[in-house]
């Protein structure tokens, strides 16, 4: 059983949500609580850029929650770059407990699954899961310099400029997080960097399948099925994957990455990062859900949990999805 | 480590994942890498007629003033953020000029300035272009050394 069912319903609250130029063109843009003009943030850094939108997001979800800072009792998030440093130095500026975690591409689902278990167990009475991520301090660490004359390879995709953060507590919203899948981590194989998509839709398959037989649930319990960051061909493999499994999410699956962007252009398969899940999330899909335009969403976020140094040597791309249940109740 | 060491290879989903690998437009990309790299060269040729006729250099001066140049355009060219943008669409056209080796290392020390001017800046500098020169100088020996014995 790799299910923990969360039987007093912790409910997220409010979320806060920030995202970057390119990506408020899109879906999120009428959504997010702030577009950015420029990238920069009014930083010299992109490193600074992403702390800033990451501290953006926690204050706008405490904000929009209606609490104070001194009320919230634990900050959960992380981040993309090397040490976590946009969350450890965003959590610098609170004076809120943290815990830093890092699960890739998968950390929004990570952070909310732990605030969500301590929220359930009686522990604390609220927590903030957040994360974010930016296509430029992404692109130095994983890639080659921004100015660099290279082709991008069609498998790519682009990492989202954005961060989002939910607030977690027992009680103040009818959305209720009502079990969590934590992952295994699955590799297949794939040591295409560039491919991010196909290495990580086995392990989306894993923790759907999962979560379906642990709850006894069928696919189409859920009115959508979200995975993080699998992109346009990614998306196509998950659903191959489940097919032959007898697992038919056709109808209601969506991956955050395949419909961030409006217009494909450098995309190629759409977007990823730790801030696109959570970006969209934290915009779109929760408005949704406060809405009740959507009531029962299964959120997978995807992480490919490689470094630079891993693919260096070789090696192939370990995989993790968790999944979220997160119903209106 | 190879592939087939690794016990994680699952070769069926790796084949299954290379069905959607889309088929390389060899003939547009050489075409555009072509066009790209033969405009490049022609400014080229185009500074060195009037460096011969305006400046009356010749020989290797001709050749060391031509090339300086292209550096320079290169380097400006990554600092407005041009270059990368024609290197997308140009591939190798653009990136085996001078002016893509000018690019390699001029946008390594554009980003990685913030982390100072000795360790950030100089010592990043040659990430991309560092295998270049290895290489480059090691097989100029070797032709060296047979050239020597010729």
């Amino acid at each position: 059983m790799q299910t923990i069912v969360f039987e007093n319903k912790p409910k997220i609250v409010a979320t806060g949500s920030i995202a970057g130029p390119k990506e408020c063109q899109g879906v999120v843009g009428k959504f997010v609580d702030k577009t950015l003009q420029d990238d920069t943030f009014n930083e010299e850094t992109y490193e600074k850029a992403e702390r800033k939108m990451l501290l953006f997001a926690i204050e706008k979800a405490i904000e929009n929650a209606g609490l104070k800072e001194a009320d919230v009792r634990m900050l959960v998030a992380g981040d993309l770059l090397n040490q976590i440093i946009s969350a450890s130095f965003a959590a610098r500026e609170f004076a809120i407990p943290f815990l830093g975690v890092y699960g890739a591409c998968s950390t929004l689902s990570e952070s909310i699954a732990i605030a969500a278990s301590l929220v359930n167990a009686g522990y604390i009475e609220n927590a903030v899961a957040a994360t974010g991520s930016h296509f430029s301090s992404a692109e130095r660490q994983y890639r080659y310099p921004l100015e660099l004359g290279c082709t991008r390879p069609p498998q790519s995709q682009w990492t989202v400029t954005g961060a989002g953060a939910a607030l977690i507590a027992n009680a103040g919203s009818r959305v209720a997080i009502t079990s969590a899948t934590i992952g295994k981590v699955i590799d297949y194989g794939v040591t295409d960097v560039n491919n991010m998509g196909c290495a990580m839709a086995p392990s989306a398959r894993d923790t759907i399948l999962a979560h379906l037989k642990d709850t006894g649930r069928d696919a189409s319990y859920y009115d959508l099925i979200v995975t993080g960051d699998l992109g346009a061909l990614g998306s196509r493999v998950l659903k191959d994957l489940l097919w032959e499994k007898g697992v038919d999410v056709q109808g209601n699956h969506i991956d955050c990455g395949e419909i961030v962007y409006n217009v494909i252009e450098d995309e190629f398969q759409g977007g990823s990062g730790a801030g696109c899940s959570a970006v969209v999330f934290g915009s779109y899909i929760f408005d949704k859900l406060r809405k009740r335009e959507v009531n029962k969403v299964l959120l997978c976020a995807t992480g490919a949990l490689l470094s630079t140094v891993s693919s260096g040597q070789g090696e192939s791309i370990p995989c993790i999805t968790h999944a979220v249940a997160i119903e209106n109740v | 480590m190879k592939q087939n060491e690794n016990k994680f290879f699952n070769k069926n989903y790796i084949a299954y994942v290379h069905s959607f690998d889309p088929p390389t437009k060899h003939f547009k990309n050489c075409l555009r890498a072509f066009l790209v790299g033969g405009l490049i060269c022609t400014i080229g040729q185009f500074l060195r007629y009037i460096l011969e006729d305006a400046f009356g250099l010749s020989g290797d001066e001709l050749s060391g003033a031509v090339s300086v140049i292209l550096i320079f355009l290169g380097t400006l060219l990554t600092g407005f953020g041009v270059y990368d943008r024609i290197g997308r669409n140009a591939g190798a056209g653009s990136i085996v000029p001078i002016t893509g080796f000018a690019n390699s290392v001029a946008s390594p020390a554009i980003e990685f300035k913030t982390e100072g001017m000795v360790y950030g800046m100089a010592a990043k500098m040659f990430i991309v272009a560092g295998p270049i020169i290895v290489f480059g100088v090691f097989a100029g020996t070797l032709v060296g050394i047979i050239y020597l014995f010729l």
